[in-house]
């Protein structure tokens, strides 16, 4: 049986995706920032999950304006580094879990999760800068992705009860899948920041620390908040922390935090950063 | 009935939501374009003849000319859209966004430094 055994939450910056392929993680401006991950990378490598849920947003690179899915899964073999306008990430190939991947559709789909399910799609910073966080510059990922696109850039996105409700789906599928694999979910994005316009550069601390207390120990109250307290508390881009509830629906309800950290800036956004295990 | 828009009164930001999702739909295809090394390449080529094979309005295609984001977004670019046109360009998103602020990167980074924009606070005029 496949079990789901702890979370991520991860700000996915494409700054930071620059800052590790450039070798400036040393630098003044970034050490702090990479400080906080040592601890993560030492906890993956000692729990090396066999698949990794990841869950992201695509910033205009697989999905155009043509077609906007609200939530698409990835069942495909693998899925190649995007070239985001300024070319590839010299990152690895992700490689995927088309049967876990098939499976999750299948079952969330009959669990009323409509999802869109994609055979063939590039991943951008979203999905590889928290794989680069996490594992550092290895020569390949060292377990498999399957990824779960959320639209957070059209809005609406779906409301962060969806997000939550869907994770508790996954969660139902997953323990339905009959190989014996160790599977984490993780959930990027945020924190708070603000991309456009003449508010650029909205940074609320005291609302994300709160919204790590809340995803942590009070799940619900989390997946109560209203997109428009995103915007207007988060900036709006901050509305990408809906993405962080479908790794919270996917755990038990009482979780132990093992690590938390928080820093700003980075680039244009605060960074935040859990791993919730579950105590089962 | 009209839609809700609780976020329109929001100072200094732009929902990107479906009425502007129509409006920005040949602008933001002809940003997504530029991820293709070889659109670069003709883009910065000739940028009008470029434009001129999309269906974009006039304005939109003053606004990309000179490079004014705040106006291509009420136009209905999308900031991820848009990030394809000053990518091709070499710059960050920190440059674009000390921008659109009417700031200079430098004075922006500081303010990032400094903890960010209150969200209670002013947006800066635009420049």
């Amino acid at each position: 049986m496949a079990r789901i055994t702890a979370g991520v939450a991860t700000s996915h910056v494409p700054a930071i995706g620059a800052a590790i392929d450039l070798g400036k993680t040393q630098e003044a401006y970034w050490a702090p920032l990479f400080r906080g991950y040592e601890f993560s990378k030492r906890w993956m490598v000692e729990n090396r999950p066999d698949v990794v849920i990841l869950v992201f947003n695509d910033h205009a690179t697989a999905f155009s304006l043509d077609i906007i899915p609200t939530f698409a899964i990835g069942c495909a073999a693998s899925f190649a580094p995007a070239d985001e306008g300024w070319g590839p990430r010299p990152v690895p190939l992700v490689e995927g879990h088309p049967e876990l991947a098939s499976h999750i559709a299948q079952s969330v789909i009959q669990q009323d999760f409509d999802l869109t399910i994609v055979n063939r799609m590039d991943v951008d910073h979203g999905l590889t800068v928290p794989l680069s966080l996490m594992c550092g510059q290895p020569e390949a990922w060292p377990f498999k992705v399957i990824p779960l696109a959320v639209n957070v850039v059209t809005y609406p996105p779906p409301s962060g009860r969806r997000c939550y409700e869907l994770g508790k789906a996954i969660r139902r599928a997953v323990a339905t899948f009959d190989q014996d694999l160790t599977v984490q979910v993780w959930g990027t994005g945020g924190m708070s920041h603000q991309l456009q316009g003449p508010r650029a550069g909205v940074i609320n601390k005291d609302f994300d620390t709160r919204f790590l207390d809340a995803l942590t120990q009070h799940p619900e109250t989390a997946a109560g908040i209203p997109h428009i307290d995103y915007i207007r508390e988060a900036g709006a881009e901050g509305i990408e922390l809906v993405m962080w509830l479908v790794m919270r629906g996917a755990l038990d309800a009482q979780v132990r935090e093992l690590h938390r950290f928080q820093h700003v800036p980075a680039s244009n956004t605060a960074v935040g950063h859990l791993i919730l295990e579950n105590t089962r | 009935m009209a839609l809700d828009k609780p976020y329109a009164g929001i100072p200094g930001t732009t929902i990107f939501d479906a009425d502007q999702v129509r409006k920005g739909y040949h602008l933001n295809m002809f940003c997504m374009s530029l991820m293709k090394l070889a659109n670069r390449e003709r883009f910065k080529a000739d940028e009008r003849a470029y434009l001129d094979e999309w269906p974009m309005t006039e304005e939109q295609k003053r606004a990309v000319l000179a490079r004014d984001y705040n106006g291509m977004i009420t136009l209905g670019g999308n900031i991820y859209f848009l990030a394809k046109i000053f990518a091709t360009d070499g710059k960050s998103f920190q440059y674009a966004a000390a921008l659109m602020t009417g700031m200079s990167q430098q004075e922006y980074a500081q303010m990032m430094l400094d903890g960010g924009r209150s969200p209670a606070g002013p947006p800066n005029r635009r420049s």
